[in-house]
């Protein structure tokens, strides 16, 4: 090959034997490990022949519960590699003090932190909000399917990808070492010149396709899908909340492709659009990148919100109080959510006038959000409380919220920001939000549809433990952070010298170990429930008392969701079908019309993540030959009219026969 | 059998509650809480009211959220129950507007205290109840951040420094700040808030230190692999002191440019530096990218860009071609 150094590059590109990190020892342990337990898994799955039924089943479906059950589980691996991640930096945070250099060189220390962030907002958070909406907004508003079931099937692959892109620099190259946002100069080339920050780009390129078409897709269902008489006032608050998010996901999506766009025309094209010498600059990117960023942060917390709002209601047995104020608070935050993009980066200097205005719209948004906890308030207020799971992570999320909320609007002061900036403070809060928001409701969501899905209930004793380790965990592991900040402990720092810190970060250790105990805790009640599961089995297909559609049809729903489209008089339908004694009908069924499952999704993303890694890799070759089929695997789908089928009249009475059984069964 | 037994709960909760208030007070003691630059102290103030206003609506959702789970209980058959109970002005209005009245006195205070405090502003006081004396000047400092240490230029004093920076107590001290590849920001806690270094940029920072002592500076923005090492001391030094420390620095080197390119290269955990002189126009061509020879300097660049531009338009797109052509 060396007589052809040439066609070695066109073919390899940048990719050689040195790409592959043999020479540090904790990568090449999860390596063996990976590829070891990842041999056992491919070997079970041979060995039952599962094969065909992942394929035919799962891989190929259009059905908009299966996919929304595959992005939780994406989302769920991927929070076991954030976390990993998370253990580490808190590790060696604890112990680098003085002459103890840690265990983690600043080159692999930068790219944890990097892949934390990014991992924990695109390939966890998004997953589990998209999977969310996904699986619960169609059966909430009495729809079959998603406006476009392929493209459904589409975008979760293409999220894939980039998950795989990402965990594919871990063991072939690295990752960025520049923080979650990628800032230039020092994502540019001449800082950053290896693979690491195209892993990056194409990682997330690949992936906002999936979530820009994920977006299109669920606003297009919910505009057009409801079910007649739901009007918009009358949809369920969590289908409003996935409304606005997915408004703010199609205007704010695409500013991040544009963004990187620039940045891979700046790394690999040779433009200047971020050197600030040749007439580019890099605030440009700091303000196209938090134009996205911010929304970002809606669109993961959004969604949650509605959770909250659909938990607190059916436990509290009471109508939400202040549905409309709900809505409308919702609204103002989805277009406040855009005017305030500039508080993350104050100490730019814009000026005292600029900052101000983005430093005010910034608290002007705690009003609307300080409304939402007081409608949950006053839901909680004369009702009923049952507290089962959902719901104790209802009241641990109104409790922590409500401090992250506070010390958000503390640093959208722009004085106080000026010390509080980039500090651990600023780590204590958005991890007091997400953590104690986005994720606490994504915990209360699975406890609350995991029966609507799987057709038993959560384990609820292994559920309380994860509860408590990760409640009070969490506490142990952020709260130091506060103090830090207040220290003057900047973020991204892997050595200290001070040694009055170490106390506080060994705090903080403690907690992320509760919080793993936590995760530990919640696989074992996965597990747990599955083993119980007969225990734990609901024939009813309405556990929790629910107020909205999805819980009028059977645990799991049948593959057409409803076997008559429902027809809705008022919010809350499902509670007030129920108080008026509405009988389901049991016979008159008709030939339901059916997506068909398809695999183009899965062989389009595959490619894309063949032509990203080439890109990164710089194989040009690969990289022309995987767009070249990506066309024409694309277009090649065009031509498949073979696209629908009828689920039989008499396949629907099979299925509702047996539901009636079943129901008598339990009465 | 589902149901909570509530009693562990709440007082579960309870220690999770009192964990921050705790953590809170052993905050009181850092440097943020009790900085010794007047800059410092104010933002601290800012703190500290925005929290006090805050805490006014917080504490008593935390407090109303846990009384309600608690005395709404299913257990708890004494308690009123209505389902249907889902609207009342009265209360819409006041959730509305409780929140909005604490934002209105914040939004205030920043409106305020953004432009009182703005880092750009030449300083009105040295700290609470002192004015400037005439005739006192600010101490004028050039800040570069370098990959991966500091570098301050005394314009007055003729002196540079590296990883060490000094100032006389009391007297007002004006940063410009830039950096020579990526983003940093310069950060003495104890002195006043932060701001970003950036390359072909210019920022600024007025402050002063009212207490002698040695303070801890660091870059607040990530920028490497030499990042954890880029801190710095901070020296509040009384007048004759601080004529020493420039004495001191005397006996170093010269900081040419040849000098400058050579510690421009990335370097980690640097040593103290002292330079007894630095070459003039030094810390423009820092700003301006061109202190290697033969480099075009921005503000050059950027002129004839203008210039080319303000030509009539036909002239114009010659000129554009004839530029590539060459």
């Amino acid at each position: 090959m060396s007589d052809h150094p040439d066609l070695t590059k066109l073919i390899f590109g940048r990719l050689s034997w040195d790409a592959i990190p043999f020479h540090e020892p904790i990568l090449l342990a999860t390596f063996a490990a990976v590829l070891v337990g990842g041999l056992v898994l491919l070997g079970l799955i041979t060995k039952y022949r599962l094969w065909g039924y992942l394929w035919h089943e799962w891989f190929t479906s259009i059905d908009h519960k299966k996919i929304g059950i595959m992005y939780m589980v994406l989302g769920l691996v991927m929070l076991l590699r954030g976390f990993a991640d998370a253990i580490m930096m808190r590790l060696q945070q604890a112990i680098s003090f003085g002459d103890n250099l840690g265990y983690l060189p600043p080159h692999h220390y930068d790219q944890v932190f990097t892949a934390h962030g990014v991992i924990m907002i695109f390939f966890v958070a998004m997953p589990i909000v998209t999977g969310l909406m996904n699986y619960i907004v169609p059966l909430q508003i009495g729809a079959r399917d998603v406006a476009f079931p392929f493209l459904n099937n589409f975008s979760f692959w293409m999220t894939t990808s980039g998950a795989v892109l990402v965990m594919a620099s871990l063991f072939v190259g690295e990752f960025a070492r520049t923080g979650w946002l990628a800032y230039p100069p020092l994502s540019g080339i001449l800082a950053s010149p290896d693979v690491g920050v195209d892993y990056y780009i194409w990682s997330l390129q690949i992936a906002g396709v999936g979530t820009l078409l994920s977006g299109v897709n669920l606003l297009v269902t919910i505009i057009k899908m409801r079910a007649p008489g739901m009007k918009l006032m009358q949809m369920p608050v969590f289908t409003w909340t996935a409304l606005c998010t997915n408004v703010l996901i199609i205007a704010a999506f695409p500013v991040l492709t544009a963004v990187l766009a620039l940045l891979s025309m700046d790394r690999y094209l040779g433009t200047h659009m971020f050197t600030n010498e040749l007439g580019g600059n890099a605030m440009m990117y700091v303000n196209l990148i938090w134009i996205w960023g911010h929304p970002e942060v809606y669109i993961l917390i959004l969604p949650m919100f509605g959770v909250f709002s659909e938990v607190v209601s059916t436990f509290a047995g009471k109508r939400l109080f202040g549905y409309t104020s709900m809505v409308y608070a919702t609204i103002v935050i989805t277009v406040l959510s855009y005017l305030v993009w500039l508080h993350h980066f104050f100490t730019m200097g814009s000026g005292a006038s600029v900052n101000s205005f983005f430093g005010i719209t910034t608290m002007i948004i705690s009003i609307p959000t300080g409304a939402k906890i007081f409608n949950w308030l006053f839901t909680m207020y004369r009702g009923r409380i049952r507290f089962e799971l959902p719901m104790m992570w209802v009241v641990a999320f109104m409790v922590t919220f409500v401090i992250g909320g506070m010390t958000g609007v503390l640093l959208a002061v722009p004085p106080a920001d000026f010390s509080l900036h980039n500090s651990l403070f600023l780590i204590a809060h958005f991890h007091n939000v997400i953590i104690g928001g986005v994720l606490f409701g994504a915990f209360a969501a699975i406890n609350f549809w995991f029966p609507k899905a799987f057709g038993f209930r959560l384990d609820p004793f292994w559920g309380k433990c994860s509860f408590w380790l990760w409640v009070v965990g969490f506490y142990f592991a952020f709260m130091p952070l506060y103090v830090l900040g207040l220290m003057g402990v900047t973020r991204r720092i892997s050595h200290f010298e001070d040694p009055s810190l170490q106390i506080w970060f060994q705090i903080a250790a403690f907690g992320a170990v509760l919080i793993a105990l936590g995760i530990g805790a919640m696989l074992i009640q996965f597990v747990v429930s599955f083993l119980r599961r007969e225990q734990l089995r609901d024939v009813t297909g309405d556990p929790w008392g629910g107020r909205t559609l999805e819980w009028s049809t059977s645990s799991p729903p049948p593959a057409y969701n409803f076997a008559f489209t429902p027809v809705v008089h008022d919010g809350d339908a499902w509670w007030q079908m129920k108080r008026l004694g509405w009988q389901r009908p049991l016979a008159g069924f008709i030939d339901i019309h059916m997506p068909k499952n398809t695999g183009a999704g899965i062989i389009l993303a595959g490619i894309s993540t063949v032509l990203g890694f080439a890109m990164i890799w710089q194989m040009w070759l690969l990289a022309a030959l995987a767009f070249v089929s990506l066309l024409a695997v694309a277009i090649g789908h065009t031509f498949n009219y073979n696209r629908e089928y009828y689920i039989q009249a008499a396949d629907v009475a099979r299925v509702e026969a047996a539901r009636t059984e079943q129901l008598a069964s339990h009465v | 059998m589902l149901l909570v037994p509530f009693r562990p709960m709440s007082s579960k909760v309870l220690r999770g509650l009192l964990l921050p208030a705790v953590l809170l007070l052993s905050g009181c003691q850092t440097v943020l809480m009790s900085p010794s630059g007047d800059l410092a102290v104010q933002q601290r103030d800012i703190i500290l009211i925005s929290l006090v206003l805050m805490l006014l609506i917080v504490v008593p959702v935390i407090g109303l959220t846990l009384f309600f789970a608690w005395r709404y209980r299913a257990s708890n058959q004494k308690a009123t129950y209505k389902p249907d109970w889902d609207h009342s002005t009265v209360l819409e209005l006041l959730i509305w507007s409780a929140p909005l009245l604490i934002i209105i006195a914040l939004g205030a205070l920043t409106w305020v205290s953004t432009h009182k405090l703005d880092p750009f502003r030449p300083l009105e006081r040295i700290s609470h109840g002192r004015e400037i004396p005439a005739g006192v000047k600010p101490l004028e400092v050039d800040v570069v951040a370098l990959d991966w240490k500091w570098l301050f230029i005394y314009p007055e004093q003729g002196i540079a420094t590296v990883n060490e920076l000094a100032a006389p107590v009391d007297r007002p001290i004006q940063f410009k700040i830039t950096a020579s590849t990526v983003m940093n920001s310069f950060f003495i806690p104890s002195l006043a808030g932060q701001i970003y270094a950036m390359p072909g940029m210019e920022t600024k920072l007025h402050a002063v230190i009212n207490k002698a002592g040695t303070y801890e500076g660091i870059s607040a923005n990530y920028s490497g692999a030499g990042f954890s090492g880029m801190h710095f001391k901070f020296l509040g030094l009384s007048e004759g002191e601080f004529e020493q420390w420039v004495a001191k620095a005397k006996d170093g080197g010269a900081l040419t440019r040849e000098s400058y390119l050579q510690l421009e290269k990335p370097s980690e955990n640097e040593p103290v530096r002292r330079y007894a002189s630095v070459v003039p126009d030094l810390y423009p061509a820092i700003v301006n990218l061109c202190v290697a020879p033969g480099t075009p300097c921005m503000h050059e660049t950027m002129a004839k860009d203008a210039a080319r531009a303000g030509k009539p338009a036909g002239e114009h797109d010659m000129s554009h071609m004839e530029h590539m052509e060459h």
